[in-house]
């Protein structure tokens, strides 16, 4: 029932949303992983991107993809927790950790050892419109622990001008869509941060976007 | 009322398959001539064009509705995706959903075929209401260069565009040949002909730069080449799909081939200040939507104009 819903939700909402309302401009796609385990890593302005980044895959991969997302923020009721756990299909990690606790990224190194494709924002919140933010260092953590795992980055621009943070009225733009190469991990967080940040600031300077402001 | 595609157009509209077929096969053959030549983008620009036709095809046959929201659907097209490239302030993003919200509006005065409403709405009900929302907003900063990009915008892709739609609504009996949908084939065809005929005359001809700082591929001799070709296409279609007599046929091809010209480069010279080659990349080997209907932002209001004027 519920996998059917999110089959509706994400192949015939969302799809169709996509297309019409906003329209993409996907560069490199033949860069997207065609299989699990995969770790997607994007910047994040809007609640749309997670919806732009499930729309690139083909259906077939629904049942693998989880966007990897705040518990705080998308588990607040009942009601939302079953939309965002079954429809959306997030994978809920705690954002605050107390002394003691477990790992808090266990759940995605559970979920990639099992082959899923994890969608994973790692400028933590969604910034203001259409900035770049530096990534929080997480990221660089799963990949650690996920050695073997391609770790893709994605580059969105136009999301946040259709639905910004703070906003409900969506305003159609055409969004692009810039895939870079998977990045190895290289043995060293703090390098590979820099080097994720940077791949980051090359796909963004792929396209010509006038500022926002 | 009933709306029945008149048999002219349904002839007119197979013999555009008719050109898309020669231009498949005859891609087919260059490639088989000789293969290592790179012709991506002529492949691409072709099934572009069968998607296009296909699409149109559908619309105009359907039924008028159909065609009227079809036209409504490209205006928003363009719309987003003039919005997409031009730069935009962050306080306009509510005043764009208005601008949006115009289309519907415009398209259902062209349905209704409330000619005094068509006309006006745009120029000056949006024209005067858009700005006052920005003043709601209250951000001054730039806002001369905003409310302008604004009603440049709408006014040629929502307004310009929505006369081809009007020409659908026009009394079938003043054109009892092929009705309104013989007029809006008639201007699209020529429009969309007279861009190809100015390529091809200025890649065989072509010496002179016409107007160099902004596009600088075209040519004199492409332009009257397209010229002189446009016009004779038209006095050659005018009596099949349109009431216009020759002399009349005559200054319409006249009309759209000038006013085509001036409509693209007008949308190059949009695309020059923003440093963007294609306006966008819907339509794989053509670019954008507004590379393809640049033209038609001229030659829809000039045409519908000058019909209007002599026949209605």
């Amino acid at each position: 029932m519920a996998s059917l819903l999110r089959l509706l939700f994400y192949g015939v909402f969302i799809r169709s949303m996509v297309l019409i309302v906003l329209g993409l401009h996907v560069r490199h796609r033949e860069r997207l992983p065609r299989g699990g385990p995969a770790i997607i890593v994007a910047n994040h302005n809007s609640h749309l991107d997670t919806m732009v980044l499930m729309s690139l895959f083909p259906l077939r991969l629904l049942p693998k993809l989880h966007p990897v997302a705040a518990m705080d923020y998308f588990m607040t009721s009942r009601l939302f927790s079953w939309f965002t756990l079954k429809v959306v299909g997030i994978l809920p990690i705690k954002r605050t950790v107390a002394r003691g606790d477990d790992n808090p990224l266990a759940p995605c190194n559970k979920a990639l050892a099992e082959g899923q494709m994890l969608i994973v924002f790692p400028e933590g919140s969604r910034g203001e419109p259409e900035q770049l933010q530096s990534f929080k260092g997480g990221i660089a953590r799963l990949a650690e622990s996920n050695p073997a795992v391609p770790v893709v980055p994605v580059f969105l621009h136009g999301l946040g001008k259709a639905l910004p943070k703070g906003e409900t009225l969506l305003v159609p733009f055409f969004c692009d869509i810039i895939i870079g190469e998977p990045l190895a991990w290289r043995g060293e967080r703090r390098s590979y941060m820099r080097q994720l940040d940077e791949r980051m600031k090359q796909l963004a300077e792929e396209g010509s976007f006038p500022a926002w402001e | 009322m009933q709306f029945e595609v008149a048999p002219n157009v349904l002839i007119a509209l197979g013999g555009l398959y008719i050109i898309l077929i020669i231009a498949s096969v005859g891609a087919a053959l260059l490639r088989w001539r000789s293969p290592e030549t790179e012709r991506t983008e002529l492949v691409q620009r072709i099934r572009s064009w069968w998607i296009i036709v296909t699409l149109f095809t559908a619309a105009m046959v359907m039924s008028r509705t159909v065609a009227v929201v079809f036209f409504a659907f490209v205006s928003f097209l363009a719309l987003k995706e003039y919005f997409s490239i031009v730069p935009t302030r962050r306080a306009d993003r509510r005043v764009l959903f208005w601008a949006y919200l115009a289309i519907p509006v415009q398209y259902y005065w062209v349905a209704q075929a409330w000619y005094g409403m068509f006309i006006i709405f745009i120029p000056v009900y949006v024209f005067l209401l858009l700005p006052l929302r920005m003043v709601t907003i209250g951000e001054t900063k730039e806002f001369l260069r905003a409310a302008g990009t604004l009603h440049w915008g709408i006014m040629t892709l929502v307004f310009g565009i929505s006369h081809i739609a009007y020409l659908l609504v026009l009394p079938e009996p003043k054109n009892p040949a092929a009705g309104g949908a013989g007029l809006v084939f008639f201007l699209m065809f020529l429009t969309q002909f007279n861009d190809v005929a100015q390529y091809l005359w200025g890649k065989k001809l072509g010496r002179h730069k016409i107007i160099p700082n902004v596009s600088p591929n075209k040519t004199w001799e492409g332009f009257l080449g397209g010229v002189a070709t446009t016009t004779l296409l038209s006095i050659l279609l005018a009596t099949w799909l349109t009431p216009l007599r020759v002399e009349a046929a005559a200054a319409a091809g006249l009309l759209i081939s000038v006013a085509g010209f001036i409509g693209d480069v007008t949308i190059s010279a949009l695309k020059r200040d923003i440093g963007l080659k294609d306006s966008g990349s819907m339509l794989p080997g053509h670019g954008g939507i507004l590379d393809r209907i640049d033209s038609l932002t001229y030659t829809a209001p000039l045409f519908f104009h000058f019909v209007y004027y002599l026949y209605y």
